[in-house]
């Protein structure tokens, strides 16, 4: 366990998502660092996924902000602060208050999120704090308190290790948290753990599973409203809790009696076959140790607080909660949507996990001294920004995150940002779409980058660990809370915003947390609140609750102890699953979203890494093949997805994981990266009623190709901006910039573009303009600077080969000439294995070559062999080329 | 084996040996004659009583290396193709240094001035053609030299001294690959060409463009469009006046502006002439005892400058000496060679004409150009810089007119390499 660490080294962690792995970063002192799995991490004891593999390709400056800006013009920070507290004050004294809104984000620092909550609710006084959280997890976060009564994830990382029979539903954990994926399929081998999936699309989670059960969309309830009826008419209820006449019971499976009276009727409802009900269900009554874990698919949906509780109430009604191996277990998207929730951050929360009882109000008024405090919830995000819309907000402060990518309805909420009064971001980079957005008045604030700051985040397991500085802030980039501090001092509230450290953030935030607790809330850092500046600053990961007094609670709830007011669990009696709308004969497929593998969010952070940008570089939809027939589409060609509210245009993935009625698209791309892909802008978003999150993988939509004259692609070292009415999408590759593009223009038209964009450089061409054919490649002397290609039709462009060419700076003959002809000698295929860059055709060639396992596989080319994310690939394609030599 | 067939001169095969042999005279021994004897030999060994006859002082050697001997990449050995004794072994008598002078048809007789007198039963002139010197004052001055036999490699390069700078007169191949051997030799050399691209018979403007780059890249000033005026000197070439009044100091002046067939011996002993001498399909000139090959030969109106139709010339001749049915049917204008190393093909069309596409791979950085002239589907023309891969299969689709769409690409790139199957 005590592997050498470099003394330059630091220990650190994951920005990406909730199942935050510790990272050893070594700087470069070049402004890079390399990038390794800490061992000593509980959550990766090592491992990192191809995405935090390849962090150390994401540390570059470009597109940085790095100045502050007021309407586009840099200016000062004193003279940008006086513009937001100047902008804030006066929108208060014209509006009120409550016309100030904030949206934060699951990627800032706990002690970030800390000040700017106080701020608004303590001293500002506006109730209207929210957060993309809200997109990610408030309908676990809803459920957890329905349940629970404190948003508690009750169980622990070691659970996956412990259980014999894991649950996934709604979660492409393979995908999204491949870390933790491991660990299942590690438990697999080890103790012949069972897999079950339940997803509306067979995902690459959905290839590894023992059991895949391809429900209808939306239809989740009625699986675990079935399965309640099976475990009651089977006599696995735990005593301890269904016999609790406080509880709520019986009223939750009478109501799960009358949505599904029989398992015909979960099978009409689900779309399943009664012998997979009944295997899911047999193998679930007969496991005592089974953790069900769940994510986007259960969360992002207008019933999704329903959903969670019906998955709950299984749990706690076999008693299966807070005990090695067993439990519900939210799986969060973000690395500190825990953190968030923890300070209060969401428009339902005040701080602390402290609501609004009137006496939680009273007591957060008396620890910060608050003269403002807010005594209601706010406007949770849909209705944000509907409020901006209406102009009911004025001022608006968004820090981290990227809505109008990332919101239902984004159309809308980027018209309605140009009403504000004041429009403030706090930001990393300077081309985001929110960034580039405006108000009357707009100010950018440079914050800082991952490896720039320093604090905390918490992640799936409420495991607390430092994210710490390696890097040096790059132009005039602050701490988010340093500038919300200023601010605060700025409004006239000095003496509630003297923090002098982040250190000093933390152990105020630790401090209200235990703040006449007395092990009446579950989140409490009573432990910490003491901590001087060099314990904070050598802590090592740690979980909550941990109170002053008291041992670590790993697992909650196995005590039958409860945060309610009675201290008892609720069973929830959930509404019969239906989607918030329905399909017509005008739209007649449902759109789901989600995540690609190695992507993150809207790209900002894993679009400047070539290795991750090369498993899937343009935005797409998966199609199933009967929809594909039905609509004339192909594989590669371009689609119009189009929904009520939008639409995009997205080249299509002939797949039959999706079901057919189904789509899926990324939620990846936006204007910075794609012409025409944002999935936001698609999604209508009826929220949760509970939680208020809204709906984002069920949305009516219909399909219809377009016609392009041509497609082809534009290499580039600096980003090359498409000629408008291009198709296109950005993608980093070796050595630059990738443009793949499809458009009218002909073939003479890209050659004169290519002459006007690179003037003063050398063109080698290939030109056949009556075949409508043009490939070019562009020397600045012997330097490759940039090379295209351009075809007539349908074709997708195959890059591979260019790619891999353009990688030289300075190729020679045989290679400029492969530039030209499309051919290469060593192309490797398309990318399967992110970390190691191992191509298709490599990886068949092992597995002709004799590699018949995927562990040979990986030790004959290396593919798998780090995160893992791509064994699911590599097992499927194993029978294919066993198939193909056989044959 | 007994076949009775009747050779060209009506007698029965069989009762070949018992006749005396037929003698063959083959007057001049360059690369076409030397071909030529080569294949006979083979096809009909002893079969004629050969004596061949070559001006210069040595036998044939491989012209094509001149300019790589005048920068001094290659030594006189290299040059050389078949040792004396080669001719001596397949009964070759090898007369060298010795120009015919004059042939008597009547007789039958080939006259070397006045040292030999040479009785023939069959003739073969094998000439070739003589430099042309520009008709401008000063051409005769010392120092002005042409570039045709190793006597003017020996000779440039006598004049060749530290120092020294050359003006090349002449974009054409030759002049090129003496301006480049000149180069090679550390001489300031100027290239000049008096029309407006180099080699402007075979080559596009682009593709010349290349080649200058490359004649460029190898030290040599190339100056188009320059029109020589006069050379100028009181003992030897002092300098070099153009039309427009530039004067190019000059200590060397290599006049390569073009090639004259020899016509004169043909001529003077009756033989049809044209630009060269006429010969039908069988190399015969008007006199079917005597035939033409090489530079000398015109074919179909047709004078090739070039090595390859005149081999195919020779095997031509050869096939039909040894009694066999041949015919040549004239070399496709195409054009295949190393301009000081670097490929050049061109066939058909050159320049693009109004009704035809062209497609154009060009990467000049790399030397690297390919024109595809097409119309209606079918290859008319195709110019190469660089490389020179896919050359016979252009000209065999210029030659049938297939159509050419599906195989563009392939034409352009190379057929790709035939994908290894998995295991």
């Amino acid at each position: 366990m005590t592997a050498h660490v470099p003394e330059q080294t630091v220990r650190t962690t994951c920005p990406y998502c909730g199942v935050g792995c510790g990272v050893l970063a070594t700087p470069d002192g070049q402004g890079g660092a390399t990038v390794a799995g800490d061992p000593e991490h509980p959550a990766n004891l090592g491992r990192l996924c191809s995405k935090g593999s390849a962090l150390g390709e994401t540390l570059s400056l470009e597109n940085r902000l790095l100045h502050p800006q007021v309407d586009g013009v840099r200016q000062s920070w004193e003279s940008a602060l006086g513009t937001v507290a100047g902008g804030l004050r006066k929108v208060a004294e014209q509006h009120g208050p409550d016309a100030i809104a904030f949206y934060l984000s699951g990627q800032l620092l706990t002690e970030d999120y800390y000040v700017a909550n106080k701020l608004a609710k303590g001293f500002i006084g506006t109730p209207h704090v929210d957060t993309n959280s809200r997109l990610c997890m408030s309908s676990a976060v809803a459920a957890h308190r329905r349940a629970f009564g404190s948003d508690t994830v009750p169980g622990c990382y070691e659970d996956l290790d412990e259980a014999d029979l894991i649950v996934l539903t709604g979660s492409n954990t393979a995908w999204c948290h491949p870390i933790l994926f491991r660990r299942m399929v590690d438990a697999r081998a080890k103790r012949g753990t069972k897999l079950v999936v339940i997803d509306p699309r067979r995902t690459q989670t959905g290839e590894e599973a023992d059991l895949f059960l391809g429900l209808k969309p939306g239809s989740d309830t009625a699986l675990f409203s079935g399965l309640l009826v099976h475990l009651a008419d089977t006599n696995m209820l735990a005593a301890r809790f269904a016999a609790d006449p406080t509880a709520g019971f019986e009223a939750a499976l009478a109501r799960a009696r009358l949505i599904v009276p029989d398992r015909a009727a979960v099978a009409r409802l689900t779309g399943l076959t009664d012998a997979e009900i009944g295997a899911f269900y047999d193998l679930f009554a007969r496991t005592e140790r089974v953790v069900t874990a769940f994510s986007m698919g259960v969360n992002q949906s207008a019933q999704g607080t329903d959903k969670g509780n019906a998955i709950i109430n299984c749990h706690l009604a076999t008693g299966r909660i807070g005990r090695p191996g067993m439990g519900p277990f939210s799986l969060t998207g973000q690395p500190n949507a825990m953190g968030g929730r923890e300070v209060g951050g969401l428009a339902n929360m005040l701080a602390a996990h402290m609501h609004f009882a009137p006496e939680e109000v009273d007591r957060v008024r008396r620890f910060w001294n608050a003269p403002n405090i807010i005594t209601g919830e706010g406007m949770k995000a849909v209705a944000l920004f509907e409020a901006i819309q209406r102009g009911k907000i004025k001022a608006l402060w968004v820090m981290g995150t990227n809505p109008i990518v990332s919101m239902p309805r984004a159309d809308l909420i980027k018209a309605a940002i140009a009403k504000l009064d004041l429009y403030v971001v706090s930001e990393v980079v300077a081309d985001s779409d929110t960034a580039r957005a405006t108000g009357r008045r707009t100010v950018l604030l440079p914050a800082l980058a991952w490896g720039e700051k320093d604090g905390t985040v918490t992640n799936s397991e409420r495991r607390i660990s430092r994210q710490r500085r390696f890097l040096k802030a790059p132009g005039e980039a602050r701490p988010d809370w340093v500038a919300l501090a200023d601010v605060g001092r700025r409004l006239g509230h000095g003496h509630a915003f003297g923090f002098t450290s982040t250190a000093a953030v933390f152990r105020q935030h630790a401090s209200l947390s235990a703040f006449e607790n007395n092990g009446t809330r579950d989140f409490d850092l009573g432990g910490l609140a003491d901590l001087s500046d060099a314990a904070y600053e050598a802590n090592a990961p740690v979980q909550w609750p941990l109170p002053k007094r008291g041992g670590i609670r790993p697992r909650l709830f196995a005590d039958g102890r409860f945060y309610t007011f009675d201290g008892r669990a609720r069973f929830v009696a959930v509404q019969a699953p239906a989607l918030a709308q329905a399909v017509s004969a005008e739209r007649p497929l449902v759109l789901n979203t989600g995540r690609v593998r190695d992507h993150w969010h809207t790209m900002t952070r894993t679009g400047k890494s070539q290795r991750l940008s090369a498993h899937r570089a343009v935005p797409f939809v998966e199609v199933h093949p009967d929809d594909a027939a039905r609509f004339g589409l192909t594989d590669g060609a371009i689609a119009a997805v189009s929904t009520e509210h939008g639409s995009a245009e997205l080249e299509v993935m002939v797949s039959a994981g999706v079901a057919p009625g189904s789509l899926f698209m990324p939620m990846h791309w936006s204007d910075a990266t794609a012409s025409k892909a944002r999935v936001g802008a698609l999604a209508r978003g009826v929220p949760d009623p509970v939680s208020g999150q809204p709906e984002l993988k069920a949305t009516p939509a219909t399909l219809a190709p377009v016609a392009y004259r041509a497609r082809g692609y534009l290499l580039s070292r600096e980003p090359v901006a498409s000629p408008p009415d291009w198709w296109w999408a950005r993608a980093a590759v070796a050595g630059g910039w990738g443009l793949l593009f499809a458009t009218q223009d002909g073939s003479r038209e890209i050659a004169m573009l290519m002459r006007g964009l690179f003037q003063g450089c050398e063109l080698a061409e290939y030109a056949d303009h009556a075949r409508g054919r043009y490939r070019c490649a562009v020397y600045d002397g012997s330097r490759l600077v940039a090379c295209l290609a351009y075809a007539p039709g349908e074709a997708r462009p195959d890059w591979e080969a260019a790619k891999a060419l353009f990688a030289l700076d300075v190729p020679e003959t045989p290679e400029r000439r492969a530039l030209l002809s499309g051919r290469a000698a060593t192309a490797m295929g398309p990318v399967v294995c992110a970390c190691h860059g191992v191509g298709l055709d490599v990886i068949n060639a092992a597995i002709a070559a004799g590699a018949h396992s995927v562990e040979a596989v990986g030790a004959a080319c290396k593919a798998g062999t780090n995160c893992g994310s791509c064994i699911p690939e590599i097992r499927k394609l194993l029978p294919d080329a066993l198939a193909r030599s056989a044959a | 084996m007994v076949t009775l067939r009747m050779d060209p001169a009506g007698a029965p095969a069989a009762l070949r040996e018992s006749i005396p042999r037929e003698r063959l005279v083959v007057v001049g021994n360059g690369m076409a004659s030397l071909r030529f004897l080569e294949r006979l030999t083979e096809g009909a060994p002893g079969r004629y009583d050969v004596t061949c006859i070559g001006a210069e002082p040595v036998a044939a050697y491989n012209r094509v290396l001149l300019s790589s001997l005048l920068g001094g990449e290659v030594d006189e050995a290299a040059c050389a193709f078949r040792g004396l004794d080669w001719y001596a072994s397949h009964g070759i008598r090898l007369i060298t240094g010795a120009p015919v002078t004059a042939i008597d048809r009547t007789s039958g007789l080939a006259i070397v001035g006045e040292s030999h007198v040479l009785p023939f039963d069959r003739l073969v002139l094998a000439v070739g053609s003589t430099p042309i010197r520009l008709p401008k004052p000063g051409m005769d001055l010392a120092g002005v030299i042409t570039f045709r036999d190793l006597a003017d490699v020996a000779a440039i390069r006598k004049a060749a001294v530290e120092h020294a700078r050359a003006v090349v007169i002449g974009g054409g191949l030759l002049g090129l690959e003496a301006a480049v051997g000149l180069a090679r030799l550390g001489i300031d050399t100027t290239l000049l060409h008096v029309m407006d691209r180099l080699m402007e018979r075979q080559l596009d403007h682009e593709a010349a463009g290349l080649v200058k780059r490359a004649m460029e890249a190898r030290g040599v000033k190339v100056l188009l469009k320059a029109d020589t005026a006069a050379v100028e000197g009181t003992d030897k070439v002092e300098r070099l006046i153009l039309a427009d009044g530039t004067v190019l100091p000059a200590d060397l002046v290599v006049m390569s502006v073009g090639v004259r067939p020899s016509v004169a011996l043909a001529q003077a002993a009756g033989l049809a002439t044209g630009r060269g001498i006429v010969v039908d399909d069988r190399m015969a000139t008007s006199d079917p005892r005597i035939f033409a090959l090489g530079e000398c030969a015109e074919h179909r109106g047709q004078i090739y400058g070039l090595v390859e139709p005149a081999y195919e010339q020779a095997d031509t001749l050869a096939r039909h000496l040894a009694g066999e049915e041949a015919r040549y049917q004239g070399t496709a204008l195409a054009t295949s060679l190393k301009v000081s190393g670097l490929p050049v093909f061109s066939a058909g069309i050159v320049d693009t004409p109004e009704d035809a596409e062209a497609i154009v791979l060009r990467d000049h950085g790399a030397g690297l150009y390919r024109k595809l002239l097409v119309t209606e589907g079918r290859l008319i023309g195709a110019v190469f810089v660089g490389d020179i891969g896919e050359q016979a299969w252009c000209k065999s689709l210029i030659r049938t007119g297939e159509p050419v769409a599906e195989h563009i690409e392939d034409i352009m790139f190379g057929r790709p390499a035939p994908r290894p199957l998995a295991a």
